[in-house]
């Protein structure tokens, strides 16, 4: 087999794997509820790192991006295919829904994607530590807006989305909601990939080293900036998205600053500007927060602790700016897309 | 040919240039001279399109470049489509690149691959001692060599104007004039500079025309030689 074509290959027998181990039963509710929390966790690390990482600005805004990809994917969702008390009845029936929920999810994607461009006009106008105030400021009049529109139910919340996923189970029985997590996470660490390495991205690391430099260097740092944000905002409108249909439910208090914090901590803990990095400190995070539920809220007393440990001891992170093949050079062969 | 007619700009509430004019010819080496505060950098940063936060914002007067209005040019395109680039005060270059990386990136917006392998050249040969450093991190590079290097790199952009910001800033007299000869050499091969210095007497010894500023305002202007025997210039910017 080509080298070009293993990736794609190993990738497919993964989830083939995964699929068969969810159908003996090996891998149950729970576990498989673990492995879709991750992926999700995957996206928004891996998401808020371009922008942090990669572009060393601070954007605090995660949650607000991803909340407005939920609540988008969720009312598309619900109108085309739940009879809602407000929507009426479904345009479509149900048995398309497998065939739609790519577009119900690219549209939480630019949706998010907008409101990240609506932020960003005016915070690329500063420099530093506005990009965080404005960011967190908007992640509160997301919410806030959220919660004072009566039609996606306010501060009650949303639902109906579980509708939609059963529809589709009704159609074909797999684990329809792990399958398009697994969908998601892998396009984008190959859209942030190809991004990273592209001619933008270049642009984009070096207005990290250096603004005015790369703004005489000929880099476009405004649109720049702007396309970088708009992408990782909208890829946490896509992780907002699937978390809604994986959960069934939406309300304005999942996404809150602590959702925020959450997506930092995956970042720093990762190594800010590695893609590896990110993917394995959310699979490392999502399993802390699982195995520390019986501290309860004293998880959130050990969960930052670790975090000072780690900046004590190690604080470029788990990866620093190294990825995967900086570490093992052979893999290099079998992902050429540079 | 570069036009600055009657600018005015801003920072903030302050006004750092108070509606200056002067021109630059093809394949002239002009300098604008004066002291701390003056004005200097603020001029190239105008001309090179740099806004705030760091930059100045035009308040009044225009910037023409062979008859266009660069006011209208985001500092991408001045570099792209109008061939000016800076070498900034303070240098600016990539420090955790090695100098070979740091020329290279200059050619991010061009394609013409041909001509960018003849620029390679021209610098290399311009500053041997970056072909030594080719593979060192330039923050490991000393003073002048970093100077060398803002100066390659401008080249590397394509450009057949290059403003420079005190190319002497922290260079030991001999390497400064090694930078001027390599200046002056650029030039004779029809590279047109504009230059900003503090040192007055180096910067009217390789320049053709110069400008005096004075707290925004231009004070004197004329060929370099005639600056040079000005009683007034001599007492201010050449120690009597």
């Amino acid at each position: 087999m080509s080298p070009r074509l293993t990736t794609p290959a190993a990738l497919f027998a993964l989830l083939l794997g995964l699929m068969a181990l969810t159908q003996t039963g090996i891998l149950g509710q729970y576990e498989q509820t673990i492995l879709s929390t991750m992926g999700i966790y995957m996206i928004l690390a891996a998401s808020l790192n371009l922008v942090n990482g990669y572009m060393g600005e601070f954007s605090v805004g995660h949650a607000g991006f991803m909340a407005v990809g939920a609540y988008t994917s969720s009312v598309v969702g619900v109108y085309l295919f739940v009879p809602d008390p407000f929507f009426g009845q479904p345009l479509l029936p149900m048995d398309l829904a497998y065939l739609a929920f790519p577009l119900i999810l690219a549209a939480g994607f630019v949706a998010a994607a907008l409101v990240g461009l609506l932020v960003a006009i005016p915070s690329f106008k500063t420099r530093g530590d506005y990009l965080a105030v404005i960011t967190l400021a908007a992640g509160y009049i997301v919410k806030s807006a959220l919660e004072n529109i009566d039609v996606v139910g306010g501060p009650r919340g949303f639902m109906g989305m579980k509708k939609v996923v059963m529809g589709m189970e009704e159609m074909i029985s797999i684990p329809w909601m792990l399958i398009w997590i697994f969908i998601g996470v892998v396009f984008t660490v190959w859209i942030l990939r190809r991004f990273v390495y592209s001619t933008y991205g270049k642009g984009v690391m070096a207005i990290h080293q250096d603004e005015v430099a790369a703004e005489i260097m000929s880099v476009n740092t405004n649109k720049m900036k702007l396309v970088a944000f708009m992408l990782s905002s909208g890829l946490a409108g896509l992780a907002g998205g699937l978390y809604a249909y994986l959960i069934g439910f939406v309300n304005p208090a999942s996404f809150t600053i602590l959702r925020s914090t959450e997506c930092l901590v995956m970042v720093y803990l990762g190594g800010m500007g590695s893609l590896t990095g990110s993917i394995l400190a959310a699979a490392i995070f999502t399993l802390m927060l699982e195995f520390l539920k019986p501290l309860e809220q004293l998880k959130w007393v050990a969960i930052p602790m670790l975090l000072i440990v780690l900046m004590q001891f190690r604080p470029e992170g788990l990866m620093g700016n190294r990825e995967l093949s900086d570490i093992f050079p052979k893999l290099k062969r079998f992902y050429r897309f540079k | 040919m570069l036009s600055i007619t009657n600018l005015k700009v801003r920072y903030g509430n302050t006004e750092a240039l108070h509606g200056i004019s002067f021109t630059v010819k093809p394949g002239e080496i002009v300098t604008l001279i004066g002291a701390n505060g003056a004005g200097k950098t603020t001029t190239l940063l105008s001309i090179a399109r740099l806004g705030p936060p760091e930059g100045p914002k035009i308040v009044e007067g225009d910037i023409t470049y062979n008859g266009q209005s660069l006011l209208s040019v985001p500092p991408h395109e001045i570099v792209t489509k109008m061939r000016m680039a800076l070498a900034p005060e303070g240098r600016h270059i990539f420090g955790n690149l090695t100098v070979e990386e740091n020329l290279k990136l200059a050619t991010y917006a061009r394609k013409d691959h041909d001509a960018i392998k003849k620029d390679y050249d021209r610098v290399y040969k311009l500053f041997p001692r970056l072909v030594e450093r080719r593979k060192q991190r330039s923050e490991s590079l000393s003073g002048g060599e970093q100077q060398m290097l803002a100066v390659g790199r401008a080249l590397m952009t394509g450009a057949n104007f290059i403003m420079l910001d005190e190319p002497s800033m922290g260079l030991a007299p001999l390497l400064m004039y090694d930078m001027f000869r390599a200046l002056k050499e650029l030039n004779s091969q029809g590279m047109t500079l504009l230059l900003i210095e503090q040192n007055a007497r180096i910067a009217l010894q390789f320049a053709h025309r110069g400008y005096v500023l004075d707290t925004g305002a231009i004070v004197a202007q004329g060929n370099a030689k005639d600056l040079m025997d000005n009683p007034d210039v001599k007492k201010a910017y050449l120690g009597g």
